[in-house]
Parts: C-alpha cells; sequence; structure tokens
C-alpha cells in the first residue's frame, strides 16, 4: 500500500458530524437557504471524498500481492471495558466499506441538493439539514465501523435520526405514530443484535472486525460447540445479530415499520428508507460474512429464506397498495429481501462466492434507483400535493423529465437490460440457482411481480386517466431535476461496474459472464410483468376490479399487509399495555406501596388503641401507679423471702 | 486547611451568607455564587486528582487527612477520594449548582428554602469525601433529613404525605445502617487495640462470616432503600412528585446515588464474602426492579411519577450492576450513577418549568410543546434519548459498559438476569416516546400556549450545564472511565481473593 | 412512758390510714377530698418516721426531721393544690376530677 496514508478518510464522517453540530445550533440564525448550502457544501465535499477514496482504494494502493485489503485507516480508542474488549472509533477501508462510503455520500448528495428545492418554505427548514447531516455522519460512521461495537454505536445513531427525521412533521400525529413506531421496533431488534454483540465478544473476546472475521483466525472457531436447541453458540450469537440486521432492514417479521417510515419527508424515505440506512442490515451480515460461512452456515440458510420470503412477501402486498410511497416502500423490502437471499446463498472464495458480489452488487445498483424512485415520486407529489394513485394520471405531459427518469428507474428495476438493475439481479438468480432450486424460482416470480407492480404505478401515474387537478402540475425546480438526472445516469451505467473484479468474498477478483441461459428467461418474465401492467392500466378499464374480485381473499388480505400491523398492534396494546404495564402499575401502587401504607396503618391503629390509656383522668393514673407499685412490691417480697 | 475540607465549608458558609442576607435577591446570588466557587472547586479537584494520579502517587486515596473529634469512641473526621468520590463530588456539584438556577423563582420564604436545600448538599458532600464510617453516617443523616423540610414545606399535591413517607421510609434504612456500622465498628479490631470506624482500617481486617452474614443485608438495605431497591422503592414516586424542581433533582440526581455508594462502599467493600454468597437474593431484586420500573413507568399519566419509576428502574441497573462483582460491571455502575444523576436532573428541570407554564404535569392534559417552548421542548427530547440509551449521551455509555460486564459472569443466573435486564432499553425507549409523542409533538393543544416565553436566561443555564455534562461524557468517555477503573484495583483485589478462597 | 405500746400499733394505724387515703384518692371525685385523701397519705408516712425513729434509733433525730419536712412540703402542697383548685374551679365551674381531662391523648 506504499505510504500513502487513508487517514484523511476520518474526515468523511466527522464533515457532516460537524455541520450537524453547527446548523444544530445556530440554525436558527442562519437564514434557511444558507442552511441548506452549507449542509450541501459539506456534503458535496466529502461525495468528492469518497470518489477519491474509492479511486485510490480500488485502482492504486488497496490491492496488494491480488488481494485486496482490509486497511485500518485510522482508530483511537474510545472505551475499555475490560483488557482485551476495547470500543475503538476508527475507519476500516475494504471493498465493501468503500462501496458503501460511494453510496451513501452519492444518495445524501443528492438528496441534500434535492431537498433545498424539496424543502422549500417549510417550518424548520435548517432543522431538517442538521438532521440530515446527523443521519449522514451516522450512517458513515457505521459504514468504517472497525469494530462491532463502534458499529452498534453508530447503529443507534441512525435509528435515531431516522426518528427523528420520520417526525419531521411532528404536529402531525400520523408521523409522530410512525416515528414512534420505527424506533421502537428497530430498538426491539437491536436487543437482539446487543445481546448477540455480548456472546460474540465474550466467545471470541474482541469487538474488532478484522480478528473476528479472519477464516484463519481462532476467534472465528470459538463457540462451536453445542448450545442450546442443537445450534452452536457462535450461531446463536450472529442468529441474534441478524435479528438486528433485520429490524434495520426490515425483514419480515419485522417489517412493519418501513411502510409507515413513509410519513417522513420524500428526500429523507429516498435517503435512509430506500437507498442506505435500510440497507445497514444486509452490510452487517455482508461485514460479519465470513463467520456466517465458517461457522455458522445454519444462521446463512436462515437469511436465505428470511430474505426470500420477504421479498416475495412485500412484492404481493406491493400489487394491491395505492400509496406510491408505500409501493415504493414494499418494493424497498422486496429487494432488501433480494439482497438477504443472495448474502445467504453464497459461498466462498471466485464463482462460489457469487451471491455475496451480488448482493453487494444489487444493493449498490438498488441504492441509486431506488432514490431516482422516491425523488421522483417526490416530484410528483410535489406537483399534485397527493400520494395516492388513484388522484394522478396522465402525469407524462406536465413532468416530462419526472416521467423519463422515472421510466428509467422503473426499467431499471424490472430488470431490463441494459439497465443496472438486470445485472445485478441477474447475478442474484446466478447465485440462488447454483444454491436452493427453491429459492431461485421464487426469485423469479418476484421479478415478474416487480415489474409488474412497479409499471402498474408507472402507468397510473403517467399514463391513465387524468383526475380534475385543482392546479394545473408544473415541473419541479433544477434543484430537484439535477439529481433525477445524475441517479437516471447512474441507473444507466452502473450495471457496467465490473463489481465481480472489485467486491468479493476473500478479496480475490475474479471473471464472470452473464448466463444467458438464466437471464433471457429473467428478462421474459418482466417483459412480461409490464405488458400485464400495460393492458390493465395504461388506459382506464375495468380489468384491474375484475382481478381484484377474482382473487378476493387475497386481495383483501394483500390489502391489509396481511394483518401483521393488527397482530402487532394486539400484543402492544393489549397484551403488554393492559396485561403487563397496567398490572405493574397497579401493583405497586396497591400491593408493594399498600404494604408500606399498611405498615404506616398499623403503627397508627396500635397507638391509636394504646393513647386510650392515657385517659386524663387523674384517679385512673394512680390506680395503675398504686396497682403497680403493690405488684411490684409483692414480687420483690416474693423473692427476698425465697 | 486541607483541600478536601473546603467542599463541607464552602456550602456552609454560604448557608450562613444566605441566613444572614437581607433579602431575597441578596440569597439568591450568595447561594448562585457559592455553588459556583463549588463547581469551580469540584473541577478543580478532578484536575488535581488526574493530575496526582499522572504523576504516579498509587496512594488508595488521596488528599487524605485524619482529625480526632471524639476520642473516647475513636470517632475520627477523615477525609481522602479515590476516582469514584471524585465522580461522586463532581456529579453533585454540577446538579446542586443547576438545581439553584432552576428554582430561580421559588416565591415562599426563599431564603429558608435555599438555605435548607444547600444544607442538604453539605451534607451530600461531606458523606462523599469522608472514609470514617460514622462522619460518613451523620452526614448521611443530615442530607436526608432536611428533605422532610424541603418536601413538607414548599412540596406541592400530598406534601405532607409524601414527606412524611420518604423520611420515614428512609430513617428506616438508617437504623439498619446504624446497626450495620456498629457491628463493624466492633469487629474492627480483631486482634485488641482500639476500634475504629475507618472502612480503609476495616477493610484490612477479615470480619467472622457468621458476622458478616448479618451485618451484610443490613448494610446493603439500609443503603438499598435509598437506592430505590425493589420492593423498598414506593418513597420515590411520592417523593418525587411533591418535592419542588430543585429537591427532586438533588433528591434523584445525588441522594438516590448516597445508597449505591454506600452499597458499594460499606456492605460489598467490608465484606465481600458475605456479599459473595448474598449477592444472588439482591440480584433477583435488582433485576426485577430494573424491569419493573421500567413497565411501571409506561402507564403513568404524571410527568415526574414516569421519571421517579425510570429512576427506579435505572437505579436498579445500578444495584444491579454493582452485585455482578466484576470489574466492568462495578465501572458501568458507577458511570451509571454518574450519568443518570445528571440525566434525571436534567429530567426534573425540565419538568418544573413545564410545569411552571402549563401548571399541570399530567401529560395527557398538554401536547404540541416543541412549537412553543422549542428549547425546553428540544432539552427535553435530548433528556429523553440520553435516558434510553443513545450512543453520544452517558446513558449508553455507563449501560454497555454494565452489560458487557454483567455478561463476563459466566452461568445461566447470570446470563439471564443480564438478558432481563438488557430488556429494559426497549421498556425505556417505549415510555419515553410515548412521553415525547403526546407532550412535545402534535398539535398545539390550547390557544394559550402560544403565549408562553421560552426558557429563560437562568434556565438555559441550568439546562445548558447539564447537557453538557451528559453529552460530554457521552462522547468523550474514556477519561471518566479511566479514573474509576484504577480506584477500582484494590476493592477488586479484595472481591476476586474471595472467589479464590472459595 | 409507751413502753407497753408495741411498734406494731403504730405501723398498723399507719397502715390503715395510708390506705385509706389511697382508697380516698382513688375514689373520690372532688378535688378537695382527694388533696385531704393525700394529706392523711403523708401523716401516715410521717407516724411511721417518728415511729421508726422512736424505736429503732432512740438516740438520733433523722426520722424527727424528716417528718417535719414532710409536713412543710405538705403545707406547700395544700397551697399550691388549692390556687390549682381554685384556677380549675374558674375554668370548668366544677372541682370533680372527671371534668378535668382536657390533657388527654
Amino acid at each position: 500500500m506504499g505510504d500513502f496514508s487513508f487517514a484523511y478518510s476520518i474526515w468523511i464522517p466527522l464533515i457532516p458530524f460537524f455541520t450537524f453540530i453547527l446548523l444544530g445550533l445556530a440554525g436558527h440564525i442562519l437564514k434557511p437557504r444558507l442552511a441548506g448550502i452549507i449542509g450541501t457544501t459539506a456534503l458535496g465535499v466529502i461525495f468528492v471524498m469518497s470518489l477519491y477514496t474509492a479511486y485510490q482504494y480500488f485502482f492504486v494502493y488497496g490491492m496488494v500481492d491480488g488481494v485486496y485489503q482490509k486497511i485500518i485507516a485510522y482508530n483511537t480508542t474510545w472505551l475499555q471495558f475490560t483488557d482485551t474488549l476495547h470500543i475503538h472509533m476508527g475507519v476500516i477501508l475494504d471493498p465493501i466499506s468503500v462501496m458503501m462510503l460511494v453510496v451513501v455520500t452519492t444518495v445524501s448528495f443528492m438528496v441534500h441538493l434535492y431537498s433545498i428545492g424539496y424543502m422549500h418554505g417549510e417550518l424548520g427548514f435548517e432543522r431538517f439539514f442538521a438532521f440530515l447531516s446527523l443521519f449522514s455522519f451516522a450512517m458513515l460512521g457505521l459504514v468504517v465501523a472497525t469494530n462491532i461495537f463502534q458499529m452498534y454505536i453508530f447503529w443507534e445513531l441512525v435509528g435515531v435520526s431516522s426518528y427523528l427525521l420520520i417526525g419531521f412533521y411532528y404536529q402531525k400525529p400520523s408521523a409522530v405514530a410512525a416515528s414512534k413506531k420505527a424506533f421502537i421496533v428497530t430498538r426491539f431488534a437491536d436487543l437482539g443484535f446487543l445481546i448477540g454483540i455480548l456472546i460474540l465478544s465474550y466467545i471470541t473476546g474482541t469487538f474488532d472486525f478484522i480478528t473476528i472475521t479472519d477464516p484463519n483466525g481462532a476467534a472465528i472457531h470459538q463457540g462451536s460447540g453445542t448450545a442450546f436447541l442443537g445450534l452452536s453458540v457462535m450461531t446463536w450469537a450472529v442468529l441474534l445479530i441478524f435479528i438486528g440486521g433485520a429490524g434495520k432492514s426490515a425483514m419480515f417479521p419485522l417489517h412493519i415499520w418501513l411502510p409507515d417510515a413513509m410519513e417522513g419527508p420524500t428526500p429523507v424515505s429516498a435517503l435512509i428508507h430506500a437507498a442506505t440506512m435500510v440497507v445497514a442490515g444486509v452490510y452487517l451480515v455482508a461485514r460479519l460474512f465470513p463467520v456466517y460461512y465458517f461457522s455458522a452456515p445454519e444462521a446463512l440458510h436462515v437469511i436465505a429464506y428470511v430474505g426470500g420470503f420477504t421479498s416475495l412477501f412485500a412484492a404481493v402486498i406491493a400489487c394491491t397498495q395505492l400509496d406510491i410511497k408505500r409501493i415504493l416502500a414494499f418494493s424497498t423490502l422486496s429487494q432488501i429481501g433480494y439482497m438477504m437471499l443472495a448474502l445467504g446463498v453464497s459461498g466462498w472464495g471466485d464463482h462460489e462466492g457469487v451471491g455475496f458480489m451480488a448482493g453487494n452488487f444489487h444493493l449498490f445498483t438498488h441504492a441509486m434507483f431506488k432514490a431516482l424512485l422516491f425523488l421522483g415520486s417526490g416530484a410528483i407529489i410535489h406537483a399534485v400535493h397527493s400520494n395516492y394513485m388513484n388522484e394522478m394520471g396522465g402525469l407524462r405531459k406536465y413532468l416530462p423529465i419526472t416521467h423519463l427518469t422515472f421510466l428509467i428507474a422503473c426499467l431499471t428495476i424490472a430488470g431490463i437490460p441494459p439497465f443496472s438493475g438486470f445485472f445485478s439481479k441477474d447475478e442474484i438468480l446466478v447465485a440462488a440457482y447454483h444454491h436452493d432450486k427453491v429459492l431461485f424460482f421464487v426469485e423469479y416470480f418476484v421479478a415478474g411481480l416487480t415489474a409488474f407492480y412497479m409499471f402498474r404505478l408507472y402507468f397510473s401515474v403517467f399514463w391513465g386517466k387524468e383526475p380534475h387537478y385543482h392546479h394545473k402540475p408544473h415541473e419541479a425546480p433544477a434543484t430537484m431535476t439535477i439529481p433525477l438526472i445524475f441517479l437516471a445516469l447512474a441507473s444507466i451505467f452502473t450495471g457496467f461496474i465490473p463489481f465481480t473484479e472489485l467486491v468479493t468474498t476473500d478479496g480475490v477478483p475474479f471473471h464472470a459472464h452473464i448466463d444467458w441461459g438464466i437471464a433471457l428467461p429473467s428478462i421474459g418474465i418482466g417483459v412480461l410483468g409490464i405488458l400485464g401492467a400495460m393492458v390493465m392500466y395504461r388506459r382506464e378499464t375495468n380489468l384491474p376490479e375484475k382481478m381484484a374480485a377474482n382473487l378476493k381473499y387475497l386481495y383483501r388480505w394483500s390489502y391489509n399487509k396481511f394483518y401483521i400491523d393488527e397482530v402487532y398492534l394486539f400484543i402492544t396494546k393489549k397484551i403488554i399495555f393492559r396485561y403487563i404495564s397496567r398490572p405493574v402499575a397497579w401493583f405497586d401502587r396497591h400491593m408493594v406501596d399498600g404494604a408500606m401504607n399498611g405498615m404506616a396503618g398499623l403503627t397508627n391503629l396500635i397507638s391509636f388503641k394504646i393513647r386510650g390509656f392515657q385517659s386524663g383522668q387523674v384517679q385512673k393514673y394512680a390506680f395503675v401507679f398504686v396497682t403497680g407499685a403493690l405488684a411490684l412490691a409483692l414480687v420483690f417480697i416474693y423473692l427476698w423471702t425465697n | 486547611m486541607d483541600f478536601l475540607s473546603y467542599f463541607i465549608i464552602v456550602p456552609l458558609l454560604t448557608v450562613l451568607g444566605i441566613i444572614v442576607s437581607r433579602n431575597d435577591k441578596q440569597a439568591k446570588w450568595t447561594a448562585a455564587i457559592g455553588m459556583s466557587i463549588q463547581l469551580v472547586l469540584a473541577a478543580v479537584l478532578v484536575f488535581r486528582y488526574l493530575a496526582e494520579r499522572k504523576a504516579g502517587n498509587m496512594a488508595e486515596f488521596l488528599f487524605y487527612h485524619d482529625y480526632l473529634w471524639f476520642p473516647a469512641l475513636n470517632i475520627r473526621y477523615t477525609v481522602g477520594v479515590d476516582g469514584i468520590s471524585v465522580a461522586m463530588v463532581a456529579l453533585t456539584s454540577l446538579v446542586i449548582f443547576t438545581g439553584i438556577f432552576a428554582s430561580w423563582e421559588v416565591k415562599f420564604q426563599f431564603r429558608e428554602f435555599f438555605a435548607t436545600l444547600i444544607l442538604l448538599a453539605t451534607g451530600v458532600f461531606g458523606f462523599f469525601i469522608c472514609t470514617d464510617l460514622f462522619t460518613m453516617f451523620l452526614f448521611y443523616e443530615l442530607a436526608v433529613l432536611p428533605m422532610y423540610l424541603l418536601i413538607g414545606i414548599w412540596g406541592s399535591g400530598p406534601k405532607e404525605y409524601s414527606a412524611m413517607k420518604l423520611t420515614l421510609m428512609l430513617m428506616g434504612g438508617s437504623a439498619l445502617l446504624l446497626v450495620g456500622l456498629i457491628g463493624l465498628y466492633f469487629h474492627s479490631a480483631p486482634d485488641g487495640g482500639p476500634y475504629t470506624f475507618n472502612f480503609i482500617e476495616i477493610s484490612k481486617v477479615q470480619i467472622p462470616i457468621q458476622m458478616q452474614y448479618f451485618l451484610f443485608p443490613m448494610t446493603f438495605v439500609g443503603f438499598g432503600i435509598l437506592g430505590a431497591l425493589f420492593p423498598l422503592h414506593t418513597w420515590s414516586p411520592d417523593g418525587h412528585s411533591s418535592a419542588p424542581t430543585a429537591v427532586s433533582m438533588l433528591h434523584a440526581g445525588v441522594l438516590m446515588k448516597l445508597g449505591g455508594y454506600g452499597c458499594f462502599r460499606v456492605a460489598m467493600f467490608l465484606m465481600p464474602e458475605a456479599a459473595h454468597d448474598l449477592s444472588w437474593i439482591f440480584l433477583i431484586l435488582t433485576t426485577i426492579s430494573v424491569v419493573y420500573g421500567a413497565f411501571g413507568a409506561i402507564m403513568q399519566k404524571d410527568l415526574k411519577y414516569i421519571n421517579a419509576y425510570s429512576s427506579v428502574s435505572h437505579c436498579g441497573l445500578v444495584l444491579f450492576a454493582l452485585l455482578m462483582m466484576n470489574e466492568t460491571a462495578i465501572n458501568g455502575a458507577i458511570m451509571q450513577m454518574v450519568s443518570h444523576g445528571i440525566m434525571t436532573a436534567l429530567f426534573f428541570a425540565l419538568i418544573g418549568m413545564i410545569y411552571g407554564r402549563t401548571h399541570t404535569r399530567i401529560i395527557d392534559e398538554m401536547g404540541g410543546l416543541m412549537r412553543v417552548i422549542p428549547f425546553l421542548a428540544v432539552a427535553y427530547v435530548i433528556a429523553g434519548l440520553a435516558s434510553l440509551g443513545l450512543p453520544g449521551f452517558s446513558g449508553f455509555v455507563a449501560e454497555m459498559t454494565v452489560f458487557v460486564g454483567s455478561w463476563q459472569n459466566t452461568g445461566t443466573f447470570y446470563r439471564v438476569a443480564t438478558v432481563i435486564a438488557c430488556a429494559s432499553i426497549v421498556i425505556t425507549a417505549v415510555y419515553i416516546l410515548r412521553v415525547v409523542g403526546i407532550l412535545l409533538q402534535g398539535p398545539v393543544r390550547e390557544p394559550w400556549y402560544h403565549q408562553f416565553t421560552d426558557a429563560t436566561w437562568y434556565e438555559r443555564i441550568s439546562v445548558g450545564f447539564l447537557i453538557a455534562g451528559i453529552a460530554g461524557i457521552g462522547i468523550a468517555p474514556l477519561w471518566l472511565s479511566n479514573m474509576i477503573t484504577n480506584s477500582l484495583g484494590p476493592i477488586m483485589d479484595r472481591l476476586n481473593m474471595i472467589s479464590f478462597i472459595h | 412512758m409507751l413502753y407497753g405500746i408495741r411498734l406494731e400499733y403504730f405501723l398498723i394505724l399507719a397502715t390503715l390510714m395510708f390506705f385509706v387515703g389511697i382508697y380516698g384518692f382513688l375514689t373520690r371525685r372532688n378535688l378537695i377530698t382527694m388533696l385531704m385523701s393525700v394529706e392523711l397519705i403523708l401523716n401516715a408516712v410521717n407516724i411511721q418516721f417518728v415511729a421508726f425513729n422512736r424505736y429503732l434509733f432512740p438516740d438520733k433525730l433523722e426520722g424527727h426531721f424528716f417528718s417535719l419536712i414532710v409536713v412543710a412540703v405538705a403545707a406547700a402542697e395544700a397551697a399550691v393544690a388549692i390556687a390549682i383548685i381554685i384556677n380549675i374551679y374558674r375554668h370548668f365551674t366544677s372541682i370533680n376530677v372527671e371534668d378535668v381531662d382536657e390533657m388527654k391523648y
């Protein structure tokens, strides 16, 4: 790696942090526009820095002897627990973290730029940018974490910035409820993460990623004895950690917070709930991949199936929703399911490890096109002031740029070549084909569903019947369209990045070719989905209603998101609040405190009885006195005489 | 005069100054100046302590001074601090300093209020710097008793009831404690020679194990009552909700820490064998405390009740970690004391300020405060986030240290207890966010809320210092952690020796 | 002189007087009567003092002194007691002891 030092990279997370401090403390003094510009400029700077780092890492200094190294660019002790367990704060550079740096800064920069236009005139404009900076800081800190505890720290911080941003419109009760739900559900998952960390650190004696994930090291083989329910300690540890990842990445059944999180401003949905934070779970699994692969293959199966099921489940729901942001949210779930599945079916080294590569590849492309979709939907919402598809239609005339970029994004997600989604999805299908045929066919089906619901959205919004608009929709300002165009270009071209040469399980590049035997049917099913959507939604027909009537129960269940929310509501409101908390409160007031008050009452009662002796009647006192004296006299006489 | 005694003299002089001051304004400023000096002294103490340690002074207690004041029973005024006491002294001076500013507008019998409050603080300072059990006990009583007056006279709601309850329960604790201390005294010199109350001396002798089984529960429960040990915590919700703002701050922030500190310094340090053998009983109780307090907080309606239950949960975690008896966990316990002290003081200060505007503490009767008093509302959110253990604030550092430490104990019992305690972080999130959602967010509930003024300068001082405290520890925790760990050495040696023998 | 009279007779007289006094003190409700009963008790003690002194230590005078002191104290006590009784009477318009129970509880 020569004498080049990557130490400057610590500033990539720190710059947004200082921006956050500045905007948080002095934001209300600044002019809103200036606050926006400060935030955006800071992001622009680190965007450039990240690109530079990626260049230096991938093409100049990162590879030694044909293997991409894991470079600790910066490390400082933050807290010491025991002699061996320390929390460091630092920067690790390896293929996935560098890739994530690029993803995060790109999307974040675009979203910042876009927000200047989108949030224009909103109350709390500078607060919004402060929170965005906080999020960028936290997400970058997460990405470059050198140890699992640093990751957990920033994991919590992205959670809270997500909470703050979902609840940005804090006067709106639904936003408040959604932010609360998001935080508590992910917090619950983080409990699993935390316990997983405790177990992992206990058996390996370190938090450090490099030590833990070294396939030849001792740490990775610790805790292999069977512990509980036939699984080894290590398997339990990484499964619990995966729960944390599943919570943040909204895997079934912890997905319920993500659709509600769409209550936040649309740029936030694009940044946090589509491109970056929700893939943190995937990143976590990728980061610990050697541990999963070598020490806990059972956990890897679980991940594959959870991912596969979520992708199917979410795709089915997405077909019936009406709120465009929610459709995109379910689509995000489905796509993250793909990534998880890809990691789950991956092997180790070269072509065996294609799943790992594909998962990260899809993460990368998905970040671009999903951010584009969200920003596009933001432009649509900006134009028509509604989230609901049935209040839209025929918008292609009014929003030409949005229309074009949205179409590109839809084609990308549907997996049509030469757009990037095709390449990454194809690799995932290849990986699935070689490891698990069931999942492979599920994913085939999901690919078709994806194309269908995306084009259902596309045709309903841009074609179809034009409703009566209160005022004519107009194209968004340049600050909003430039990011759209940029991301559209990214969606087109990122597919050609040779990921197999860059991001691999063991750091050794390999070559892969498109397997047309798998790719062609997948294109076919994508086209089929598009055609289906076109027939049903391009013009106003009664076909959708007929379909819905035919698939009555499926439709209703899907429309109501399979009633998972209701189950959660039942558990929290009914069981926890009514049957645990209230009894505890009651028990405390009436039993524990009652015992204390009872003791006081008893003392009172006894003294009440005793005070009857103090009647105030002198003669009673005298009588007691004389009787007592006599009794004592008798006792003494008795004692003396014997 | 030795350096540490200033921590007692300055508040006493302040009390004197308040008593002789001519009007409320003078009294107010006397208090503010006195406590500022105290805060500066505390900062000096921290720096001097760190400097001494850096210079290689490895004595167990620094700034040690010894005066005999009651020769017949060999009762001494002995002062000395290690890292733990330094942390506690710094915490106390911060809380009392901000407490003064938080009660800037007490209307009724101002001078008496401040004089009593600072007298109470004197007791706390004395308790933390003394190493003589009798003198400690004396200061302990000095810290506990003015509470009765402060709540009974300046409180709100059923204040007589609460004051009585609080005082009686704590006195019950004192009674147990006194038995324990006297028991220790009479076993302090097994080889003849004069008995002593100095715990440094006592720690060097072996107290008969049968005696320990008797004295350990006495002292642990005695201090534990003040540390809100389940099921003896019920003074806390009533007491806190009736107490005036500064008193709640001081009580939850500092006085409850006296309990944890005492449990550690007296019960566990002096009777490690019994602590080792009996810890499981108390571990069960404290685990219950942690979860039970959190669940109890979910359904409360009064802000102060919520916070009081939350304190039960957090202080339960302190005792929980102490009983785990390894270096990391105990380190976490001490940090949790500091952290919770600042955090809860911030909470109570803010509740007082919000109450001063809305004249209610029932959360369902308020809403949308973020819009009208942004400074206080943001501060409340920060306090809440700190309380639910967000990284970047002190609560996270402390809790994580506790959990990692607890996990080092093998054995299913410890593991299960740790997992249950960990679960509290989720429950905490539930009740904190519930309050934030109802109280601060949402539409502004009453039209007249728009006339509120945001925080005044003295409120900003109070809140600002406390937030700086939690954020400071949260962002750079290493110095505090190291300061505490360095002082844990002798204690850990003693505890480890025991597990070796067993 | 009195050598024919044995000590026991004095003691019997004193005991009778004492218990009459006690009985009066416990049963009478009139404060004046109670005061008189107290005088009876005191004088029973006086008789015992003098008698014991004469029979056990004929060459000493302490018993006489004591009884004189008792007489003096009794006089003072009567004066104080009657003053109190008068005040009670003014306050309660009664000298029945059962009416004077303000101090209870």
